[in-house]
């Protein structure tokens, strides 16, 4: 109803006005009367009317609108959120405790677990007195951008926060769920074998990092580090690399500082 | 313990199939949408554009596509779907072809082809309804 007159056309909701400038209310009132005369339609109308409704919108937009919501939400609160994806046992949990115990006296770290079942990484984290919520996705293979909602709200974070989401261990589902994360790191550990990237080239394609675990295995595997950045970088030429055991620590601190890094230039903004 | 190798079979099955049962229900969830707004009774059909590249196995998205219309406007309508190919074109020799992946292999000199143009379309185009 408009606001002015009260007479039933809608008025409009959104307007983005300089100071001074006024809103031109302008509108037709109509004049009501009454409408004795009938019709008649005797004639059956029975068949149906099929009709071509044009749609023209991205299947994932629910998904992405909220997605978009996340982003929002992180960035006023000077929240980085790194997406961590993988296939199952890269050692995404290790390399989140090796994290936190390096960084928790200076950064506020908040971690979101993804798993099908089970609250066993959701408890490896809390042994860290770190805040975490454990997302069980049931048959789900995949976080998406509404449970990162609801996660996030009962997690209530804290501004100036790290987040941490460790997705479902999958190599295909998650990249085409967009979280609202800032980063997607992707994590590959030297047991896999060092042509993942071309094999599953979409994840590679969408993440922004890539971390190599597991390099105090090397002298035992068949995996070419070189090899696998060459593959990983014709799929995405953008990719930043971390090589690193979060076993022995082993270049653990080049990927600490970077996190560092990115926290202090979010807090600077 | 025989009957152990048949169970994680099925879970594989079952994993394979569900992102594209999100998709599905997406698309039966907007479609509705659509339909509703324009008082719509039923949907007949729905035409998808799906790249190449989407990330989407066509068949498992049929697959899903009848249990994500159960119970819906949808129930028993015709999933469409437009399969957009990707476009390469291979640095070395300049052949065009089809791709199948986001880098594939030139079939001609068995190089890596690092343009590929489209093929990653997920859309809703239209649907039919009564």
């Amino acid at each position: 109803m408009c606001d002015t007159c009260g007479c039933g056309q809608p008025d409009d909701a959104v307007t983005i006005l300089k100071p001074g400038e006024k809103v031109e209310h302008h509108h037709d009132h109509p004049h009501p009367h009454d409408h004795n005369h009938h019709h008649d339609h005797d004639h059956p109308h029975n068949h149906t009317h099929s009709r071509e409704i044009e749609v023209e919108l991205d299947v994932m937009q629910k998904n992405n609108l909220l997605a978009e919501r996340n982003r929002g939400y992180f960035e006023a609160k000077n929240i980085v959120a790194l997406n961590l994806v993988s296939s199952p046992g890269s050692g995404k949990t290790t390399l989140l405790e090796r994290t936190i115990s390096q960084l928790k006296d200076e950064i506020a770290i908040s971690v979101i677990e993804g798993d099908q079942q089970t609250f066993l990484d959701a408890n490896r984290i809390q042994a860290l007195n770190t805040p975490v919520i454990q997302v069980n996705t049931g048959n789900g293979c995949h976080l998406d951008a509404n449970m990162i909602n609801q996660a996030v709200k009962k997690l209530d974070i804290a501004d100036h926060t790290l987040l941490m989401i460790e997705n479902v261990g999958n190599l295909v589902c998650p990249a085409l769920f967009d979280l609202g994360e800032s980063r997607k790191v992707v994590i590959i550990s030297v047991t896999e074998g060092d042509d993942k990237p071309i094999k599953y080239p979409t994840m590679f394609d969408v993440s922004d990092i890539c971390i190599i675990n597991k390099i105090d295995l090397l002298p035992y595997v068949d995996f070419d580090v070189d090899k696998c950045k060459e593959y990983a970088l014709k799929v995405n030429s953008n990719l930043k690399f971390f090589t690193l055991s979060a076993k022995t620590g082993e270049g653990l601190n080049d990927w600490t500082n970077w996190l560092k890094e990115q926290f202090k230039r979010v807090k600077e903004k | 313990m025989a009957i152990l190798p048949y169970i994680s079979i099925c879970e594989i099955i079952i994993d394979i199939a569900m992102h594209e049962m999100s998709i599905a229900i997406n698309i039966v969830d907007i479609a509705v949408d659509t339909a509703l707004k324009s008082d719509a009774k039923k949907i007949n059909e729905i035409v998808v554009d799906i790249g190449r590249l989407a990330g989407i196995i066509p068949e498992s998205l049929l697959f899903c596509y009848d249990s994500a219309c159960k119970d819906t406007i949808a129930e028993g309508s015709q999933l469409k779907l437009n399969i957009i190919q990707a476009k390469a074109v291979c640095d070395s020799c300049g052949f065009e072809f089809d791709a199948d992946s986001p880098v594939p292999l030139c079939p001609k000199c068995d190089d890596f082809v690092l343009r590929v143009n489209g093929g990653r379309e997920l859309k809703i185009k239209s649907i039919n309804v009564d």
